[in-house]
């Protein structure tokens, strides 16, 4: 919405010339191997590991003064540490910034993907917290990278055969491991199992883990499927209602406690898309009139 | 009647004007100044130009005022300001044997060349609430001795003479640098070095003391503690020779531990290593025992499966920074995959509770 001067203190978008091309020779190789996470020399930013040092980064070796970026969490574009990564970036590289999914060129998500379909020219950046889908598995890294390497995803398969014997279903909601074009199983980062199914995109996507020191990426159209067992198919899950402020049925939702009584509604985490069905007209339950 | 988390920006603005205000604390109370707490709070300083990676007294003193005296968010300040400086080059490896000392000690040797000389230490002093400080502290003045030889040789040299200790392997290869390199394990000494004198005070002396309790026992001596400014020197390429561009202060720590012997080896002693920008003799011994018990693969020593004996487990999780971060950011929100976690339990219980009442029927 708004494009200003970058703050003449930094380089453009923090980074030095020279670790943004260390990042982009390292996100090229994450787009060359899909899944594969790659050992990159991450940088101390300006704010803590694990709030999104890895996403910055990434988005920091990817701007250019030209692209409109979007920064979301927990779909929002309005969440405390969403703006505070958007300010960072107006303030350090001066772009354009926007809440429109389809006005962006570059979004920075954290725990959601957007609900509107992205297209060929959009780059989406996760923030990772740990990247490597089996460390709950084994806690190793000199373990882990080996058992990537030989395609022993056993232990996986393990884990998700004792939820169903134990719990009849697979108790994982969110960062659901996926295997990314037969080869390498990934971790999505901690997004709802309910967006799992929009991993297979037109769209670039990046994912950067700060403090771990790891990039990996799904290129445009690559098949990443979900991991599952033929009789315990994988189930996209949502809560069972529909958005009380634009009534759509088919977006996630958020639970949010309006009362003492524990009373309670649902809205669409993604602000954006429940504000464009709003301006289109739509209605919830609980919206008035002057709801839009 | 819808109460999510709007206003954001203006919440966070808000918050920082109030922690400003609370920074200075009671206005009529003169403000510090950072000369004051670089020249009183100066071991604080050192361990924030320690962790940081960063040796600048005054950028320290700043950021221990930034950070209202927490040092961890001082560390946290310098390492994120250090990101933005370029490097423009390498100096040469310093000579710690040269160093002007201040404080040299060994608790192998009654008496050693070079001798024993206690310097501000405060081993000796009763911790003794001194009530005059609250007053007046006074400007104190100590004696002056005459300056040490300008080389004090090392204890673990006359050892190694005899060959009673370990000689290390010496090597002109260039050390992996681990702010410029991603992690990679297994890590070399150098890498493990590295880690550990930037690591937490906190944690370094936690795993050191959990090898002298008996996990991973090494029995440490203190064959040398010394303290003091030593000169860094640079190439200067258009120049073709060194020059001494600054000095910085440095505590250096070099353990004695027994050694049994292995099947190659006859018994002998053998070294741990600590190297720490400023006075900071606590981190320096432990990270010296620290490193001595990493070293059990090197020497031919068993692992007996103690954390300090366990490479990754000890680096991964000795920075303070990374470590903090990670550990707050469970404040921040998290309600989609609570959301998720929600519905799954509560499918899961509708599940289990069908289940009972058949049971039950």
């Amino acid at each position: 919405m708004t494009a200003m001067q970058h703050d003449p203190a930094y380089n453009f978008a923090y980074l030095d010339e020279q670790t943004k091309r260390m990042i982009r020779r390292a996100l090229l190789k994450a787009l060359a191997i899909p899944g594969y996470q790659v050992p990159f020399a991450s940088r101390e930013m300006p704010m803590p590991y694990g709030w999104g040092t890895g996403g910055v980064q990434v988005t920091a070796a990817c701007l250019t003064p030209e692209d409109r970026l979007k920064v979301i969490d927990q779909g929002a574009d309005d969440t405390t540490n969403a703006v505070s990564i958007r300010k960072f970036f107006e303030r350090t590289a001066g772009v354009e910034t926007t809440e429109h999914t389809t006005d962006s060129t570059i979004i920075q998500t954290r725990h959601r993907i957007p609900e509107a379909p992205l297209t060929e020219g959009q780059i989406l950046v996760y923030q990772v917290p740990i990247p490597e889908p089996l460390r709950f598995l084994e806690p190793r890294e000199t373990e882990t990278r080996k058992m990537h390497a030989l395609e022993e995803y056993g232990l996986m398969y393990v884990k998700l055969y004792e939820d169903i014997a134990h719990n009849g279903a697979i108790s994982t909601a969110y960062a659901y491991p996926v295997k990314v074009e037969g080869r390498y199983v990934m971790d999505p980062s901690p997004i709802p199992k309910f967006d799992n199914p929009r991993l297979e995109s037109a769209a670039i996507q990046l994912f950067g883990a700060g403090r771990e020191q790891r990039i990996y990426a799904v290129p445009p159209y690559t098949q990443v499927v979900s991991l599952d067992f033929e009789d315990h198919p994988f189930e996209a899950s949502k809560a069972d209602h529909d958005c009380d402020l634009c009534g759509c049925g088919t977006s996630y939702l958020d639970e949010v406690i309006v009362d003492d009584a524990g009373g309670r509604m649902f809205v669409c985490s993604d602000t954006d898309f429940c504000a464009g069905r709003r301006a289109e007209g739509h209605r919830g339950r609980l919206s008035g009139e002057d709801a839009a | 009647m819808y109460v999510a988390v709007k206003g954001g920006e203006r919440a966070i603005d808000a918050a920082h004007a109030w922690l400003a205000e609370e920074r200075r604390g009671d206005a009529s109370v003169p403000e510090l100044s950072l000369a004051q707490i670089r020249e009183q709070m100066s071991l604080a300083v050192n361990r924030v130009m320690a962790e940081g990676s960063l040796y600048d007294p005054d950028l320290a003193a700043l950021a221990i005022k930034q950070a209202r005296g927490d040092l961890i968010e001082a560390i946290f300040l310098i390492r994120a300001y250090r990101t933005t400086l370029p490097r423009i080059g390498h100096s040469r490896a310093v000579d710690t044997g040269a160093m002007r000392c201040d404080r040299r000690i060994s608790a192998t040797f009654k008496d050693a060349p070079g001798g024993q000389v206690l310097g501000p230490t405060f081993d000796y002093t009763h911790r003794l609430l001194d009530f005059k400080l609250a007053a007046e502290g006074g400007t104190p003045s100590a004696r002056e001795a005459e300056p040490l030889a300008p080389e004090v040789p090392r204890i673990t040299e006359f050892l190694n003479r005899d060959g009673l200790i370990q000689d290390e392997v010496r090597s002109e290869d260039t050390p992996p640098d681990m702010t410029r390199q991603p992690m990679e394990y297994p890590a070399n000494r150098a890498l493990r070095l590295q880690a550990l004198t930037r690591g937490d005070e906190g944690f370094v002396l936690g795993m050191a003391y959990s090898t002298q309790r008996g996990y991973g026992r090494n029995h440490p001596f203190v064959g040398e503690l010394r303290i003091g400014a030593v000169e860094v020197e640079m190439e200067i390429p258009e120049l073709g020779f060194d020059i001494c561009i600054g000095e910085v202060t440095l505590t250096e720590c070099e353990t004695v531990n027994q050694f049994m012997g292995s099947k190659t080896e006859p018994p002998q002693f053998t070294r741990g290593y600590g190297l720490v920008f400023g006075q900071t003799e606590r981190k320096a011994i432990a990270m010296a025992l620290v490193d001595r018990a990493l070293r059990w693969e090197e020497l031919g020593e068993e692992n007996v499966g103690a954390p300090a004996q366990d490479e990754e487990f000890v680096l991964a999780h000795s920075d303070n920074i990374q470590a903090t971060g990670f550990l707050e950011h469970i404040k921040l929100p998290h309600y989609v995959d609570f959301q998720s976690e929600l519905e799954l339990v509560r499918k899961m219980r509708k599940g289990a509770e069908g289940a009972m009442k058949e049971a039950a029927e």
